[in-house]
């Protein structure tokens, strides 16, 4: 029963605004920035996609992108992965820790830059500690480079990917590591047979998310990396294309491709778990 | 299977910071019995069956099988079987695959996994369904795969955490057959746990009754039905009429004046002075003299009638009778002196 | 009832010493932010010569603090406002209603959250700078809309969802018009989860840098936006003013998070997203 008016419901004329405005302000201009992706200031409907595959400047930072992003998903799943698991169970120190990850995640990319900038330098208090602890003679070079921008990328969406995986993690009925142990699981096999193949679509989803916003870094890039080098990313170049050279016809085609790149790593992730798992998480009624 | 001629559980306590769910619990289990754990929620039963299971640990005392230590043993080195009520099957894995599960864990050799597994499939009656998922099946189903899971190991001992509490009353009627049928059949020493009086007065050789993590009274299915130590094992047992009761020489009196109702040759309680009463609305009969009290509500059950009678003095109490009776007779009735328990707990009014 | 956690000693010691040592580093990594917008010089040495708090006035005349906050004010507020006015009545018709194209409707409102503003960001700000509404502030607003809108319809439908709709139709056999309904039974269950979704967009949006920074002319920048174009132009600015800006904008952020905390538990501000817990 859902109270409904007998007939036709009106109630879903609610939906109204706000279907408006994703189409208004999501679809339409992705519509419009394929159109516009089409129409290049010279050349043929086609040119800036042959640009981009042609100028080395353009296409590398795929690379260059990937090189960073891939990275990033992956040892943040390897960490997160354990850590959720081993918290699995509500406590105070799961809420604290969960609370102690939020901030970092809130605080953004653009403050932990500037946190990183001082404390990372050859001055700062991480290479101060090590030197003072005899591990390197000499300041390490941390900054302006691919590992700094992986650093910064790794503590604002670790937390997303930690807390992601909780939920899937705390989704799974506590009943079945129980009944696992019970028939001679020691805790490794309970993970390893219970609860690691129940979290594969969690898993498959937590990376496919963590990935593409990895894969779309921006402020990190720029000020902890070197932006016309090593860390020249994919969403610089468009950004450039846009707000440097005007062309927003490149622009745009260059956010296309950024989109195409980042849903074919995640229909090849989605393809590997189809591969692996069918069917729910819970274990009967519970 | 690992033969063994008893278990005991000595002193075994678990607190949980100030709180002890479980205190000075001792219990002796021979082999091949079927001891029931009964109490409402909260009073430990479930907590004994866990620290048993080893997915909890004691606080102090000690569980021994024959004579080895086995509560410092993590679950997975126990060898229990255990069901659950929730069934807990994996539901990423077959039927197959989840009762072959605790062979595999022991290295057993494929071709003897296979030949047990379709056997503790058989005994349930589930052969068919050998290659379904947990999910395609219903709770029943889902309930006798659980069971099948754990006799499959062949252990000295099952534990079973309210297996039919999940399930609708018929088919919680048909699983508890079967639980007996099997009990039978395979002999294994079973530990079940169940707020159900009707399930533990059938299935078990014994019945342990517990009350906020101790126990209250343990004996057989008759002892307890028929001679309940204290109050809240009597009410627990279906005897509804309980009463304050006052000593006058040798006769019980349940309240004041002149409608007051008298008891005869009732035998003592063991514990101190009589202060409370108790007998099962199916001793009350109607009688040609007896107390006098007027029928003030009567509901048809079928086979018999639930009658609430008052007495002159306003007590009311509850009558099971073949016997045909209407709103508003007067009648008298009787309840033979054995039948009638007397406590030394202070009475205490029913919550609720 | 707890699971038993015997056997996994070296494994969750190695994990323990590996958190502690992350969580050492980024709280030291957001802690020196704090500490050089207190000091007067920082060159060697493992805390600033003196401590003064001049910088702040500083930061606050040199990068206009008081307009930039201002507009954050003003630009999160109305995103908040605007995401929950359209964002619960649609939550509402999706845990209602049953009608054709339904689930293409979640799709619609799953994809703003799925796509990285960065990569939907450029085309959208192209449109805005179209319509003129580019580098103003009614831009910001309107491209901050679409991850934050979709977002109050998927934390309110379960919400929704959990409400007994027979409380609807009780109040209805009792007489009441809808929007009495509306008004004394709908809106005092719903205002916990408004709340919360309001504290989780509010948050989003002030530290929400891609969308901003490609629609914000000079005179509608969020702090965040600020900091970004503050930090990246280091070399002319002082350092310690920048960090004095980004210790108000962390102190923004943080007062924010804190009070979500209080309604919020901090394990189910990712997760509503996607996982719909069966309780």
């Amino acid at each position: 029963m859902n109270g409904a008016v007998a007939g036709r419901d009106l109630r879903v004329l609610l939906l109204a605004p706000a279907v408006l405005a994703v189409l208004l302000l999501f679809i339409y201009p992705f519509a419009y920035g394929v159109l516009l992706s089409l129409k290049p200031p010279e050349g043929g409907w086609a040119a800036n996609y042959a640009r981009f595959f042609a100028e080395p400047r353009l296409y590398q930072t795929i690379g260059t992108t990937l090189l960073i992003s891939l990275p990033v998903t992956v040892f943040n799943l390897l960490i997160a992965l354990p850590m959720a698991y081993l918290l699995r169970v509500p406590s105070t120190r799961q809420r604290l820790i969960a609370a102690a990850l939020v901030v970092p995640m809130t605080l953004g990319t653009v403050l932990v830059a500037q946190g990183m900038l001082t404390y990372l330098s050859p001055n700062g208090w991480f290479n101060r500690s090590l030197l003072d602890m005899g591990l390197i003679s000499q300041p390490l070079q941390l900054l302006h480079g691919p590992l700094a921008v992986i650093l910064s990328l790794v503590i604002t969406g670790f937390p997303f990917a930690f807390l992601m995986l909780l939920s899937y993690v705390t989704g799974i009925d506590p009943s079945l590591g129980r009944a696992a142990a019970t028939l001679g699981a020691s805790p490794a096999a309970q993970f390893r047979r219970v609860y690691l193949p129940l979290l594969v679509p969690g898993l498959v989803t937590t990376f496919c998310l963590v990935f593409v916003q990895a894969f779309a870094v921006f402020p990190s890039a720029v000020l902890l990396g070197s932006p016309a080098g090593s860390t020249r990313v994919i969403s610089l170049a468009a950004y450039e294309a846009a707000y440097e050279d005007f062309n927003y016809s490149m622009a745009s085609s260059i956010a296309l491709i950024m989109g195409a790149v980042q849903l074919a790593v995640v229909l090849l992730a989605l393809a590997i778990r189809r591969a692996a798992y069918r069917g729910p998480a819970s274990g009967g009624k519970g | 299977m690992r033969k063994f001629q008893s278990l005991q559980l000595d002193r075994v306590a678990l607190r949980f910071g100030g709180f002890k769910a479980l205190d000075d619990f001792s219990l002796t289990i021979r082999a091949g019995e079927f001891v029931s754990l009964l109490g409402p929620s909260g009073c430990g039963k479930s907590t004994a069956l866990n620290c048993l299971s080893g997915l909890l640990q004691v606080s102090s005392g000690s569980i021994m099988l024959d004579d080895k230590r086995i509560d410092i043993l993590p679950p997975e080195r126990r060898g229990f079987g255990m069901v659950f009520q929730n069934y807990a099957l994996f539901p990423h894995l077959s039927v197959r695959r989840n009762v072959a599960f605790g062979l595999e864990m022991r290295k057993v050799p494929k071709a003897e996994v296979e030949q047990r597994v379709e056997r503790a499939l058989a005994t349930v009656r589930l052969g068919n369904q050998i290659d379904k998922l947990p999910g395609q099946l219903s709770g029943g189903q889902q309930q006798r795969v659980a069971i099948a899971r754990a006799v499959a190991i062949e252990p000295p001992l099952v534990l079973m955490d309210e297996p039919l509490s999940n399930l609708d009353a018929k088919l919680r009627l048909e699983l508890r057959h079967e639980i007996k049928r099997l009990h039978h059949a395979l002999g294994l020493t079973t530990i079940y746990v169940t707020h159900d009086q009707d399930e533990a007065l059938s299935l078990s050789d014994r019945i342990v009754v517990m009350r906020d993590g101790r126990i209250q009274q343990q004996g057989t299915p008759e002892t307890l039905y028929n001679a309940p130590d204290n109050l809240y094992v009597a009410r627990f047992m279906g005897y509804r009429n309980a009463f304050a009761v006052r000593m006058d020489g040798p006769c019980a009196l349940v309240g004041e004046g002149i409608g007051a109702m008298r008891f005869d040759g009732l035998d003592l309680p063991a514990g101190g002075a009589a202060q409370s009463l108790a007998f099962r609305p199916d001793d009350v009969k109607l009688a040609a003299s007896g107390i006098a009290a007027e029928v003030a509500q009567v509901e048809y059950c079928g086979q018999l009638w639930l009658v609430d009678l008052r007495t002159a003095d306003g007590t009311h109490v509850t009558m099971e009778t073949h016997e045909r009776v209407t709103m508003g007779q007067r009648v008298q009735f009787h309840v033979a002196p054995e039948r009638i328990r007397l406590f030394a707990d202070a009475f205490v009014p029913e919550a609720g | 009832m707890h699971q038993s956690e015997l056997g996994q000693g070296a494994f969750r010691i190695a994990f323990g010493v590996l958190m502690a040592f992350i969580i050492l580093n980024v709280a030291a990594i957001v802690a020196v932010v704090a500490v050089n917008s207190f000091g007067t010089q920082w060159f060697t040495g493992w805390l600033p010569e003196a401590f003064a708090t001049h910088w702040y006035s500083r930061a606050w005349k040199e990068f206009q603090l008081g307009d930039v906050l201002w507009t954050t004010a003003l630009a999160v507020g109305a995103v908040v406002l605007l995401s929950v006015l359209i964002g619960v009545p649609a939550a509402y018709v999706l845990a209602r209603v049953e009608f054709p194209g339904k689930r293409f409707v979640t799709l619609l409102f799953l994809l703003p959250l799925l796509v990285p503003p960065m990569t939907y960001g450029i085309p959208l700000a192209t449109v805005l700078y179209q319509v003129n509404l580019g580098g103003s502030l009614w831009g910001v607003i309107l491209a901050n809309l679409v991850p934050c809108a979709p977002f109050v319809v998927m934390v309110m439908t379960p919400f929704i969802e959990q409400i007994d709709t027979r409380v609807e139709v009780a109040a209805r056999v009792f007489g009441a018009g809808t929007f009495t309904i509306f008004r004394r039974i709908l809106m005092p269950l719903l205002l916990p989860g408004i709340m919360a979704a309001s504290l989780l967009v509010l948050v989003r949006t002030i530290s929400m840098f891609e969308l901003t920074f490609l629609t914000a002319g000079a005179d509608s920048q969020t702090l965040v936006v600020a900091l970004y174009y503050a930090v990246f132009a280091a070399g002319i600015r002082s350092a310690q003013s920048i960090d004095a800006m980004a210790v108000i904008y962390m102190l923004t952020t943080l007062v924010w998070v804190l009070i979500a905390f209080r309604f919020i538990d901090p394990t189910q501000m990712v997760g509503k997203v996607r996982v719909q817990k069966s309780s």
